[in-house]
């Protein structure tokens, strides 16, 4: 059992040579590119510097690198876990723009350096549930999502913010056999989104985001299931109403808006009560909010959860 | 051709290749085991259980679809030899059947009746697929030469048309299972449909049928070998 916990190895031991290959590959070709233009510190799997640490964080043991980054559900890149892994190897997110609007005083458009300085980056080390009930344990790298809002000045409408991913068919031929919709979207409330524990990452395990992992910014709520997490976000807006989500709008009756992970509501077609965590054999106890209990329950204090799964 | 379908070594040939997906699962969990549970092995996935579980109830539709075959293709190809594989191949589709009950009984409900029986009761997709298991169970027991004499041709041919429903049990299974991508559980069904136009088709050209002679000594030839 000696030397398992990831913290032992080093990101170079688990990263496969091609992705290494690849990566050598681009940063000869930016390099070239940088006369050109301030070229953004960050691209797929570069290292990031000057992350802090943050209590938020579980000691629990960290899922491998390996099979986070290849056990993703991307659903533009292909529907099988390990798809998004190959398929997106290519996908373009630099030059990438992030448009912040709505109900806002200051709406803002953001490039991809712009993205990477809204706030000191923090590693949050998140339980991540899944709705198919299994689990992981994710090194994020972050900030809280509300650094964001603040800046752009939420107007008293504001009740809601409503989330959409980049979607374009040619780098994503896949998509079109996923059976949902795209661009794929979603929502939180706004006291959700303003919650402390609700982060925008950039990374994960000390660099950018690799591609099948949502780069190179995404959502995490780690008391909601994954899908709420939705990932390559090109728009953010703060609505008045409810927004619409894209699983809800595939299957109303199995996934609701607030999805927060709870071991008493069963998905119709499954339980919810045990789940299993990625790399272990016997399933473990499913905890309400995703063991977030202490910090997002009041949240929801006198809601039905039943009827607001 | 007629004789190599009759070779006792072309059976013995494909009883081994019906083994090959069973042989390939074994050598990747072994791979699996020597590189230690829990690590991240590309053949089997993050999740290995789900990949077992994925991968036995692939192989027991395939096996179903493949057993359906060759009844179409003895005639179409006029080999009547093929048939003395078809109770093989559906015993096969019950072996793998067998294993992805038991991925889910152990690996997934880890022996708790409790759970299983709720989820039998609550949940369609296992409701449907417990179904198509347990249509397979008489055919499986009823596969012997002495079944076939003590029921009659007739009547057990009859009975042995269950698999037709087992297969479609099989298939919406599946369909009720997948997330939103429902283009495999299709495919399956596109091919168990062609199958049974297939049947249906003959049925219809031979009705109205004579009334069949009784026959004293069942025909049981095809299961000799």
């Amino acid at each position: 059992m000696a030397n398992r916990t990831s913290s032992d190895l080093r990101y170079s031991q688990v990263t496969p040579k091609s992705t290494y290959l690849n990566r050598r590959r681009f940063l000869a070709s930016s390099a070239a590119l940088g006369a050109l233009a301030a070229a953004p510190p960050a691209w797929a799997s570069t290292k990031l510097n000057g992350v802090t640490k943050s209590p938020f964080s579980t000691s629990e043991k960290q899922t491998p690198y390996d099979a986070i980054t290849h056990f993703n559900n991307f659903y533009e890149f292909g529907t099988d876990k390990e798809d998004p892994s190959r398929n997106a190897q290519k996908f373009v997110t630099s030059p990438w723009t992030l448009q912040v609007d709505g109900e806002v005083a200051k709406p803002m458009t953001l490039d991809l350096d712009a993205i990477f300085k809204v706030a000191p980056l923090e590693e949050r080390i998140y339980r991540h549930r899944c709705v198919e009930a299994w689990s992981m344990v994710i090194p994020w790298i972050g900030y809280p999502l509300n650094a964001l809002l603040k800046k752009v000045e939420p107007t008293s409408k504001a009740k809601y913010v409503a989330f959409q991913s980049y979607y374009d068919r040619k780098q994503m031929p896949q998509g079109m056999w996923a059976g949902i919709a795209f661009p794929y979207v979603e929502g939180l409330r706004l006291d959700e989104a303003m919650h402390p524990l609700t982060i925008l990452s950039v990374g994960l395990y000390g660099e950018t985001l690799p591609n099948q992992d949502g780069a190179p910014v995404r959502l995490v709520a780690p008391w909601k299931y994954g899908f709420k997490n939705i990932k390559s976000i090109v728009r953010i807006r703060l609505v008045e109403k409810q927004p619409p989500t894209t699983w809800n709008l595939a299957a109303a009756n199995e996934y609701g808006f607030y999805s927060n992970v709870n071991p008493e509501v069963d998905h119709p077609r499954w339980s919810q009560a045990k789940e299993r965590r990625i790399g272990e054999f016997v399933k473990r106890d499913t905890i309400k909010f995703n063991g977030y209990g202490d910090q997002v329950a009041g949240l929801y204090a006198g809601m039905d959860l039943r009827k607001n799964y | 051709m007629s004789g190599l379908l009759s070779s006792r070594w072309t059976k013995a040939a494909v009883f081994v290749l019906c083994l090959v997906p069973l042989g390939v699962l074994g050598w990747r969990l072994i791979g699996l085991a020597r590189q230690g549970w829990g690590t991240y092995d590309p053949a089997l996935t993050a999740d290995p259980i789900a990949y077992i579980t994925h991968y036995t109830g692939d192989w027991t539709i395939r096996f179903l679809l493949i057993t359906l075959i060759m009844t179409p293709l003895r005639k179409l190809l006029g080999q009547p030899k093929l048939v003395r594989y078809r109770r093989m191949l559906g015993l096969f589709a019950f072996f793998y059947g067998c294993l992805h009950l038991m991925t889910w009984v152990w690996l997934d409900k880890f022996f708790d009746p409790h759970e299983m029986i709720k989820d039998v009761l609550k949940r369609r997709y296992i409701t449907v697929g417990m179904l198509g298991f347990a249509l397979m169970l008489p055919l499986a027991i009823t596969s012997t030469a002495g079944w076939v004499r003590r029921l009659g041709f007739e009547r057990w041919q009859r009975l042995h048309r269950l698999i037709y429903f087992s297969a479609l049990a099989g298939v919406v299974h599946y369909y009720w299972l997948v997330k939103s991508d429902v283009r495999l559980p299709l495919l399956y069904g596109a091919i168990l449909a062609v199958l049974m136009m297939y049947r249906l088709t003959i049925w219809l050209k031979s009705a109205p049928r004579p009334q069949p002679a009784k026959s004293t000594t069942p025909n049981t030839a095809y299961l000799r070998d």
